[in-house]
C-alpha cells in the first residue's frame, strides 16, 4: 500500500514538466496501479443521501450523528483544527482552499464575537448538492456547525439558504429546533459548557451572494456587492466581527472527519486532492443523479458508473463542463483521460469547482449552451465593477449574435480581449467565472465557431 | 437680488437635472420601479405575521436589526404577493432604517416583485443543465397553454409565467416552480397537468415528477443501497 501511495508520488513529480494533455493520458497508465472511486457504502459521509431513511434527529443519531460529540470538543480547539488540517479537506464550494488553513486565520483571543456562517446559497448552474444535505442530513450540518464554530471560538453560527428553497429551508429550521430540544445546541451544548446558537436566513435570488463578502453584506442586510478584500472577512466580517464562511458540504464532512479520523479520510484520493466528493450529474446522461465518490475517480467511470452513461453511448459524447458553470468546457478527447479532483482537473486548464458534472451529447448546440452561461452571468452581475457590468453584457450580446451566425470574425478577437479584460480586474471573482466558459468555448471549439460563421455569411 | 439669481439658478438647474434623468432613463429604457407602485398606499402585517417579526428580529443582534430587511420582505412577499413602496416603508420602520436602504435591497434581489403579479407564480428555469434536458420546450409549452409570452400574466390574473436563472435542482431537470414548490424531472404532459390543477385550486405532488423520489440515478441506485451502519468512532475519542 505504502509502496504504492510512494510510487505514485514519484511519478508525480516527474509528471509535473509535462504538458497537460499528456499528463492525464500518463497519469492513467502509470498511477493506474491504484483505482480510485471504488468507495465503499460504510466509507460515505452522507449516508442518507437519497432521503431514504429518517431525516429526524432520532433516526440521524441512529446512523451515527451526535456520536462522541463531547468526546470531540473536550479534546480542545487545537485537536479539532489539526485534525481537519491533517485530512486534508478542501473546500467544496469551489475554491477548493484547505479548510484547516482557514479556520486557523481565525483569531482565538478578539474581544469582539466571532461568527461562523454557512454558505448554502447553492446557484451554480449545475449544482445541487447542499440542498440534498440540507433536507435529508441535516444533522450533519447542524453538528459540524458546532463543532467547526467551537474550533474558532464562534458565538452563533447563520446559515445563509437562498430563498428558493423554501421547502429546504423549513426542514433545516425543523431540525436546528430538534436539535434545541435535544440539548445538542443552545446553551450548554452537548453538556460541554459551551453556548452555541445556529440561525437561518434566506437570502432573496443572488448569485453573487454565494461570494463570501457579498453573503456577509447580505447578512447585515444590504444589497449583495462584494467587498474589497482585504481587510479578509476572518479580520473584519459579519458587522465588523471576525466571520468564516464555509461551504455546507464542507462542515457537513467535518463530524464524520472528526469521529473517524484524519487518517481515515486521507487515505481516500490522491495527494493535496484527499476525501470524498458529492458529485451531481445533469445533462445528457441516461440517469442524472447526486452521487458521492472518491476524489481522484475518473469522469469517465463516474458518468458510466453512476449516471448510466451518456445518452446514445460514450462515443456519442462532445464535451463536459466538469464543475459548475463558471468552469472552461473540456472536448471528449479529454474527458477520456482527466480523473475528477483539483489538480487533475487544473492540469487540463479547467477546474473540479463544485463538482457539477454537465454532460454534452453530440445533439447539443454548444456555442448556445455556452452563450447561456454567458446570459446567466449578464444577468446575475451586481453591476459594482465596470469589468463585469460591461464586460457580461457584451460577452452576452456577442455570443447571441455567435450562436445565430451573424457574428463577424473580427468579434471573435473581441471576445479574446474582452475576456482578457475581465480577469483578475474586479472586486470578486464573478467576472472570471462569466470569461473563463467562453474561453473554454473558444480554446476548444473554435472550429464550431468558425464553421457557424461561415455557414451564414 | 443675489438670493433671487441663486433661486433662479438652483430651478433651473434642478429642471435641466430632472430632464437628463428623464432622458437618460427613456435612452436606458431604465424601469421606474414606483411607477405601479403608488397603487397601494397602505399597508399593515398581520397580527400572526407580526409574531413571526418578533422571531425574525431576535436572530440578530439588538442594534443589527437592519439585517431583518430580506427576511421580513419575503414575509411581505408571502402576505400580499408583491413588495409594495408602502411595505418597504413599513419595513424600514421596523428595522429602524433609512427606507432607501429597504428600496436598494427590494430592487437588488430578484425574487421580490415589485410589481402586482398573477396569482399563481411559473418560473421556468432555462438555465444551461435544464436547458439541454428540455427547458425551453417546457416554457414555450406553458406560453401556448397560458396564451401569454414568457414575463406576462394571464388576463383572468390567475397565472404569471417567468423565466428564471438556476434553481439548483439540476440533476432533476428540467425545473418548474410553482408557488415555492419544486416540479422535477418533467415532461411536457406532466406541465399541462400540473397546470390544470393548480389551476383547480388543487396543490399537485411536487417533487420528481418521474418514478424516483429524490436525486438518485431513476433506473436503482449504485450506492447506499444496503441499511446504514451505526456510529462509527475511531479508538482514541
Amino acid at each position: 500500500m505504502l509502496s504504492i501511495i510512494k510510487a505514485h508520488r514519484t511519478s508525480l513529480k516527474s509528471l509535473q514538466k509535462i504538458t497537460s494533455t499528456q499528463f492525464t493520458k500518463t497519469l492513467v497508465s502509470q498511477v493506474g496501479q491504484r483505482f480510485y472511486g471504488d468507495l465503499k457504502d460504510s466509507d460515505r459521509v452522507f449516508t442518507n443521501l437519497y432521503g431514504d431513511h429518517d431525516w429526524k434527529i432520532q433516526g440521524a443519531i441512529k446512523r451515527g450523528d451526535w456520536y462522541k460529540t463531547k468526546n470531540i470538543i473536550e479534546k480542545g480547539k487545537k485537536y479539532i483544527i489539526d485534525e481537519i488540517k491533517a485530512s486534508g479537506l478542501r473546500g467544496r464550494g469551489g475554491a477548493g482552499f484547505p479548510t484547516g488553513l482557514k479556520w486557523s486565520f481565525m483569531p482565538q483571543n478578539s474581544d469582539k464575537t466571532s461568527y461562523l456562517v454557512i454558505n448554502a446559497d447553492e446557484g451554480e448552474p449545475g449544482t445541487c448538492k447542499d440542498r440534498e444535505i440540507m433536507r435529508h442530513d441535516p444533522q450533519k450540518l447542524i453538528e459540524g456547525c458546532l463543532l467547526a464554530g467551537y474550533a474558532m471560538n464562534c458565538r452563533a453560527a447563520y446559515i445563509y439558504i437562498r430563498g428558493e428553497f423554501k421547502e429546504t429551508q423549513k426542514r433545516l429550521e425543523e431540525a436546528i429546533q430538534e436539535a434545541y430540544k435535544e440539548g445538542m445546541i443552545g446553551k450548554n451544548a452537548c453538556k460541554t459548557g459551551y453556548d452555541f446558537d445556529i440561525y437561518v436566513h434566506p437570502g432573496a435570488g443572488a448569485y453573487v451572494c454565494g461570494e463570501e463578502t457579498a453573503l456577509i453584506e447580505s447578512l447585515e442586510g444590504k444589497a449583495g456587492k462584494p467587498r474589497i478584500k482585504p481587510p479578509f472577512p476572518p479580520q473584519y466580517g459579519l458587522w465588523g466581527c471576525p466571520t468564516n464562511v464555509n461551504n455546507v458540504e464542507t462542515i457537513a464532512s467535518c463530524p464524520t472527519i472528526l469521529r473517524r479520523g484524519s487518517s481515515w479520510y486521507n487515505s481516500f484520493g490522491r495527494k493535496n486532492n484527499h476525501g470524498t466528493k458529492l458529485f451531481s450529474i445533469s445533462g445528457h446522461v441516461n440517469n442524472p443523479c447526486v452521487v458521492e465518490e472518491e476524489m481522484g475517480i475518473p469522469l469517465k467511470d463516474l458518468i458510466e458508473k453512476h449516471a448510466g452513461g451518456v445518452i446514445g453511448g460514450w462515443d456519442n459524447l462532445l464535451a463536459v463542463i466538469p464543475g459548475g458553470s463558471s468552469t472552461p468546457v473540456i472536448p471528449k478527447q479529454i474527458c477520456q483521460d482527466v480523473l475528477m479532483d483539483y489538480d487533475s482537473l487544473a492540469d487540463a486548464k479547467t477546474s473540479l469547482g463544485t463538482g457539477a458534472v454537465i454532460v454534452m451529447d453530440k445533439s447539443t448546440d454548444i456555442i448556445k449552451a455556452i452563450a447561456r452561461l454567458a446570459h446567466f452571468y449578464h444577468h446575475e452581475s451586481c453591476g459594482q465593477c465596470i469589468p463585469c457590468r460591461e464586460g457580461t453584457a457584451y460577452l452576452n450580446a456577442i455570443m447571441d449574435r455567435l450562436v445565430l451566425g451573424v457574428a463577424n470574425k473580427n468579434e471573435i478577437q473581441y471576445l479574446k480581449d474582452i475576456v482578457a479584460a475581465m480577469k483578475g480586474t474586479t472586486v470578486c471573482a464573478l467576472a472570471e467565472a462569466a470569461a473563463l466558459p467562453i474561453e473554454g468555448l473558444l480554446r476548444h471549439f473554435n472550429d464550431e465557431v468558425m464553421k457557424r460563421i461561415k455557414e451564414i455569411n | 437680488m443675489s438670493l433671487s439669481l441663486i433661486q433662479n439658478f438652483h430651478s433651473s438647474f434642478r429642471k435641466t437635472a430632472f430632464l437628463a434623468i428623464q432622458q437618460t432613463r427613456n435612452y436606458m429604457k431604465l424601469p421606474n420601479i414606483f411607477e405601479k407602485n403608488e397603487e397601494q398606499t397602505k399597508f399593515d402585517f398581520t397580527q400572526t405575521n407580526y409574531k413571526k417579526i418578533d422571531e425574525i428580529l431576535r436572530k440578530y443582534p439588538t442594534d443589527k436589526k437592519s439585517s431583518a430587511i430580506i427576511p421580513l420582505l419575503h414575509l411581505v412577499q408571502e402576505q400580499e404577493g408583491w413588495v409594495s413602496r408602502a411595505a418597504m416603508n413599513k419595513v424600514s420602520n421596523i428595522v429602524c432604517c433609512p427606507p432607501t436602504q429597504v428600496y436598494e435591497v427590494a430592487t437588488f434581489y430578484t425574487m421580490f416583485n415589485k410589481k402586482p403579479i398573477g396569482k399563481h407564480h411559473i418560473e421556468v428555469c432555462t438555465c444551461t443543465p435544464c436547458m439541454l434536458r428540455g427547458g425551453n420546450d417546457i416554457l414555450r409549452t406553458l406560453e401556448d397553454k397560458l396564451g401569454i409570452d414568457c414575463g406576462n400574466t394571464t388576463t383572468d390574473g390567475k397565472f404569471q409565467l417567468s423565466e428564471v436563472e438556476c434553481q439548483g435542482a439540476c440533476a432533476n431537470a428540467p425545473v418548474i416552480v410553482i408557488d415555492g414548490q419544486f416540479y422535477e424531472d418533467l415532461k411536457t404532459d406532466d406541465v399541462l397537468k400540473i397546470v390544470e390543477q393548480v389551476g383547480q385550486g388543487k396543490q399537485p405532488k411536487s417533487g420528481p415528477q418521474s418514478s424516483r423520489k429524490a436525486s438518485e440515478p431513476v433506473n436503482g441506485k449504485t450506492t447506499l443501497k444496503g441499511k446504514p451502519t451505526g456510529p462509527v468512532a475511531k479508538d482514541d475519542l
